[in-house]
């Protein structure tokens, strides 16, 4: 565990005048799983093809197993790294049988044998002499995932792996697919563009905007406590109050709440849905405007009298109503001082 | 992808550029060294020849000059320019009429006429010409069997008659295709207002059908100003002829060599006005979701309809090939024989052969160039890929000559040179489908090879290759069948004892020993039957059915 599998050190990716990746920093350690995450365009999918070896660097370094495989100088080439990757659309080759697109990255005698230890790896043994047009949305997955994992690579990179299935497949086979890769204890790298995917199956997200990397680490870390507004509200939902500092404290519609930011500076308090904590009160101010209900828990909308409007996730069993009044208890909070150009 | 196939592809090839899923435009990759090396294996040596005949006419001397301003070359080039037009003209008009007959009424068994209406394609405009020759006149064959004397069939008559019928099915078949992807609300909506199918033609579907024309009218026009054979046959001194009567009389090549250049910056003009027309075209193409309107003839329409496919489908199919048929069954009952070469026949298959195989070897890296690594470097690759082909293959021949008798020597007539020339001149047939094949295949497949441990050659090979396969197979059928007509590059750069189908025709014809070349022809076009029903003719008739 002493070496990252994959270290990215500035990485920078120029299309002609426009910046698709900028100064760019990620560290994978070995085994683990880490999801970059960020809106389409933001140069996520750049940065796997960086790793996979398709992009050139107009900058940095990119490491696998400590030697450089990119800089600004020399591109090995993706055909000499061991790196598997399993692309958005799965780009199986139709015109050769499930087996043969598995074995095609394999060389040796142990090749059929290989095949088909992956391929029941996947869940698809028996399936070998198919043609990829012959199987289903989430097989054709599989098959491109056992072809990237045939070869043994030191890592696997998966570009939207999920987008082409429909809802209910895409969260069986994301359970799935985490089993797999930690069964063949493989490091992985995983590119998608919805965060509740990548908080559920990552071990270390990585969020990604406008060619950086804004922040990265265990999921629970970024969310509870995400480096900026943009964070925040990229990874869930936030509600978000303005104000100045006084005495050590922002005054906002839920209450003052501590800044640790000197006197007079601006500041933004970001709190979560299940940071609320709402208690009925008939003497209460806030009154729940409407309400969700989803099964495991609620959303509450409570309105203030200043008109301020703020959401709550609540557990089911805690009876609220449209048209109670509430008290609200806060949990948590975070404070970020105002940068001046904002 | 029964598209795919057609000659129309040949004419757009430089189209839009592929951008796939997860990939910048506008990107400019490396292209690795070998692949441009054998990209222009065959294409280079061509190309360097054509400059070379134009760098050597530069430094002619005086007097070739004048000969080149010289009243028989403007008396030459009026007359080629005629020919064309009227061949253009009379083409495009039964072309459309044929393909807006068969998409657009209710003709009985369409599927059949369209067949027959295809059907001169695979007869070579020379034994077309042969035919008509032998028909006309006070003691053809027409006059022997009816009593009744035809004129004689020669000079420019007799060459626009035989040329409208070897090149109107390229616009039939081009425009049928169009035809198939109009909107028909479009028309509906002009029946609505109240216009006749007359009108509507006029207003509607002919502005769609611009695009298709114009391709298929550059076809023929091409065709028209390059053939050799039949405007031999038929005696009409166009620049073909005079080349080749210049090249073969006289020692002194350069006469020839300047008349090739005149015609090569013809046909450059030609293929620019069609471009600067082209221009500002809006393309309708769209995928219609419902069958055409349909045109419910009266009887004397049907009558007049059956009449004129039946009459174009008997002048350019059914009387060449009843005369030939006549001719053969006369040469085996006067005793004469067949008159079949088997050298003659291994010639034209070998050659034929070779010829496919080279160019489908040549269009890989071409294709992959221009569709992978897309740059202004692979769209200049493109256009000389058409411009070869566009050239008239006579001039082709004649820039060979002069430049393998000048500076390689040791290749002069060589099976080598021929085929390469061979494969240079119809690469566009292959080029042309095996992209079409290419632009369909997702630019990740190569990716995920490669990720897989594959370089860009293995990659090339065992994923690219096979993908295209059929479009690469589709033109190598069409090089193959090409290459059996060919004539002018056979006649000028063919080894000494090698010979072909196609030679040994012109040979008998030109001494009017047309019996002779009777089992020949009829062995020609039965070899080129096949591929090209299932190439060109079908294809199309699969939508209209």
């Amino acid at each position: 565990m002493s070496q990252p599998t994959i270290e990215v050190t500035d990485a920078t990716v120029r299309y002609g005048s426009t910046t698709a990746i900028d100064r760019l920093n990620l560290t994978v350690d070995e085994g683990s799983l880490v999801a970059i995450v960020g809106p389409s365009g933001c140069g996520k999918t750049t940065a796997l093809r960086s790793i996979a070896g398709f992009e050139q660097l107009a900058e940095g370094t990119i490491s696998i197993r400590g030697s450089i495989a990119s800089d600004k100088t020399k591109t090995v080439p993706p055909e000499q790294r061991k790196v598997g990757m399993v692309f958005q659309e799965y780009a199986l080759f139709p015109h050769i049988s499930v087996a043969e697109n598995v074995g095609y990255g394999v060389r040796g005698s142990h090749r059929g044998h290989r095949v088909a230890e992956v391929l029941e790896l996947v869940g698809l043994q028996g399936h070998g002499a198919r043609f990829p047009h012959e199987l289903s949305g989430g097989e054709q997955q599989r098959v491109a995932l056992a072809r990237a994992l045939a070869p043994e690579p030191d890592v696997v990179l998966l570009d939207e792996p999920f987008s082409n299935l429909d809802a209910p497949q895409r969260e069986r086979m994301r359970r799935e697919l985490r089993k797999i890769l930690k069964t063949a204890r493989v490091t992985a790298i995983l590119v998608t563009h919805d965060q509740a995917e990548a908080l559920a199956i990552a071990d270390a997200i990585a969020v990604m905007r406008d060619g950086q990397i804004l922040q990265s680490g265990t999921p629970d870390d970024v969310y509870e406590a995400p480096v900026d507004t943009w964070v925040a509200q990229f990874l869930g939902d936030a509600t978000l109050f303005n104000g100045s500092v006084r005495n050590g404290k922002i005054a906002t519609t839920l209450g003052p709440i501590t800044a640790g930011l000197p006197d007079g500076s601006r500041a933004t308090v970001m709190v979560r849905p299940e940071w609320l904590l709402p208690t009925k009160n008939d003497s209460g101010v806030g009154l729940v405007v409407d309400r969700e209900f989803y099964g495991h828990d609620q959303r509450v909308e409570i309105r203030f009298p200043d008109d301020t409007i703020v959401d709550a996730l609540v557990p089911t069993r805690k009876a609220i109503h449209v048209g109670d009044t509430v008290d609200i208890e806060l949990a948590d909070a975070r404070v970020y001082e105002d940068s001046a150009d904002r | 992808m029964s598209d795919d196939t057609s000659i129309i592809d040949i004419g757009t090839v430089a189209g839009t550029p592929a951008v796939g899923p997860g990939r910048m435009p506008d990107k400019e990759r490396k292209a690795p060294w070998w692949l441009w090396t054998a990209a222009l294996l065959v294409l280079a040596p061509v190309t360097v020849t054509i400059v070379a005949l134009f760098l050597r006419a530069l430094g002619a001397s005086s007097t070739v000059w004048e000969t080149l301003l010289s009243l028989r070359t403007l008396q030459l080039a009026g007359r080629s320019f005629l020919l064309t037009a009227l061949v253009t003209v009379s083409a495009v008009a039964i072309g459309v009429a044929g393909s807006w007959i068969l998409t657009r009424t209710d003709i009985r068994r369409k599927g059949l006429w369209g067949v027959a209406f295809s059907l001169p394609l695979v007869i070579p405009s020379y034994v077309i010409a042969m035919t008509l020759i032998s028909s006309g006149g006070p003691r053809g064959i027409f006059a022997d069997m009816t009593g009744i004397p035809l004129p004689h069939i020669r000079g420019l008559i007799g060459a626009w008659i035989t040329l409208t019928l070897s090149t109107y099915p390229y616009v039939f078949l081009i425009t049928s295709a169009a035809m198939h992807r109009t909107d028909p609300a479009l028309e509906e909506a002009a029946r609505g207002l109240g216009s006749n199918a007359g009108r509507t033609f006029r207003t509607i579907v002919l502005p769609q059908l611009r695009p298709a024309i114009g391709a298929s009218a550059l076809l023929v026009a091409l065709y028209t100003l390059s053939d050799f054979g039949s405007v031999s046959l038929m005696r009409l001194d166009v620049f073909t002829r005079a080349i080749y009567a210049q090249y073969s009389g006289r020692l002194d090549r350069t006469p020839a060599i300047v008349l090739s250049i005149v015609l090569m910056v013809i046909a450059g003009i030609v293929i620019w006005s069609e471009q600067r027309a082209r221009g500002r075209e809006a393309l309708f193409s769209s995928k219609p979701t419902r069958p055409p309107a349909i045109h419910r003839m009266s009887r004397s329409q049907r009558a007049g309809a059956t009449g004129f496919l039946a009459s174009v489908i008997g002048l350019g199919a059914a009387l060449p090939v009843a005369v030939l048929v006549g001719w053969a069954a006369q040469g085996v009952a006067t005793g004469d024989g067949l008159f079949l070469s088997w050298s003659a026949i291994t010639g034209s298959l070998s050659g034929a052969a070779l010829a496919a195989l080279l160019a489908m070897a040549a269009a890989v890296p071409i294709v992959v160039l221009s569709v992978r690594y897309r740059s202004r470097k692979t769209v200049w690759l493109e256009r000389s890929v058409l411009f070869v082909f566009s050239l008239p293959h006579l001039t082709i021949a004649i820039a060979v000559v002069a430049f393998t008798v000048r500076y390689t020597r040791p290749v002069y007539q060589s099976l080598l040179v021929l085929v390469v020339v061979y494969a240079a001149i119809f690469l566009a047939q292959v080029t042309g489908p095996a992209r079409a094949s290419l632009l369909q295949i997702d630019p990740t497949l190569g990716d995920a090879s490669r990720s897989l441990g594959h370089g860009t050659f293995g990659t090339m090979m065992r994923v690219t290759v096979p993908m295209i396969s059929k479009g690469l197979l589709a033109g190598g059928a069409l090089v193959f069948v090409t290459t059996l007509k060919e004539l002018p590059v056979t006649l000028l750069l063919a080894p000494t004892g090698f010979t072909t189908l196609a030679v040994r025709i012109w040979a008998a014809a030109d001494e009017l020993l047309y019996a002779r070349a009777a089992s020949s022809a009829l062995l020609l076009i039965a070899i080129s039957v096949v591929p090209i029903y299932y190439l060109t003719i079908r294809p199309k008739e699969a939508i209209s059915s």
